[in-house]
């Protein structure tokens, strides 16, 4: 599988480059378009958590990875800040009231639940997360 | 991301059109803050026109509904449709906020 990918400082600013840079591969790559939605919003909350815990004190690039074979579309995210995996979080309660409802917690909430697969790895001073989903609705995982 | 305001008799109605993200949530929580500190204490959103909301969009959506909760007021939301009402079931949010079809069922419902 070969990659395209984007490298960008990690800010806040960068949000809607990153965005529409795995539209147009998704679109490319022929995911449908109801995943593609659904990752998207994956997509932001994995880039955003980079932006705002990867590089604490100083400044950082995040990179962005897509890249496709018959049946799946993936997308990697990269940072070299401190080893940190995003995926040992705990799960939200999403049964609380509003009042009870913490403000925290769905971002890694919605990236395992709009893709069909998610890892983590640590590989050579970098955080990779992996997103991986099947490129048409309906496909189990 | 745009909101447009409109005064009804019993509520304000906020029109939002666009993305709801991280960049432009703040946006929305600051307009919804600045109308509670006027006094104002029943609203409308009307996601008709709102293409997109992640998760930094149901953080201020919350963040506002609590604050205006601790001051007895009152949040419906209208067309919550599509990807938007996916990411809503999903979260869970579609269970902690008061969701009618249309605004007039919304501001009916406000009574």
């Amino acid at each position: 599988m070969t990659f395209d990918t984007l490298k960008c400082s990690a800010t806040l600013e960068n949000l809607n480059q990153a965005i529409e840079f795995v539209e147009e591969a998704a679109d490319r790559f022929q995911l449908a378009t109801k995943k593609k939605f659904g990752l998207l919003v994956a997509v932001e909350e994995a880039f955003v958590n980079v932006c705002h815990y990867a590089y604490p004190d100083t400044e950082g690039v995040v990179s962005i990875a897509c890249g496709a074979d018959s049946e799946t579309f993936v997308v990697e995210i990269t940072d070299s800040g401190a080893p940190f995996d995003l995926l040992s979080l705990p799960e939200p309660d999403t049964t609380a009231d509003i009042m009870d409802r913490q403000i925290g917690g769905l971002g890694v909430h919605f990236i395992r639940t709009l893709t069909d697969q998610v890892s983590y790895r640590r590989e050579e001073g970098n955080n990779i997360l992996e997103m991986i989903l099947h490129k048409t609705e309906g496909t189990p995982p | 991301m745009t909101i447009q305001t409109t005064k009804e008799a019993n509520a304000t109605v906020l029109t939002i059109a666009g993305r709801m993200d991280a960049v432009t949530a703040p946006e929305y929580e600051k307009m919804l803050n600045e109308q509670i500190a006027a006094g104002e204490s029943a609203f409308v959103i009307d996601f008709q026109g709102l293409e997109y909301i992640s998760s930094a969009g149901l953080r201020a959506l919350l963040a506002t509904a609590k604050l205006l909760k601790t001051k007895n007021g009152q949040i419906r939301l209208a067309n919550v449709l599509g990807t938007v009402r996916e990411v809503f079931d999903i979260s869970g949010f579609g269970s902690i906020f008061q969701i009618q079809d249309s605004v007039s069922a919304a501001l009916a419902d406000l009574g």
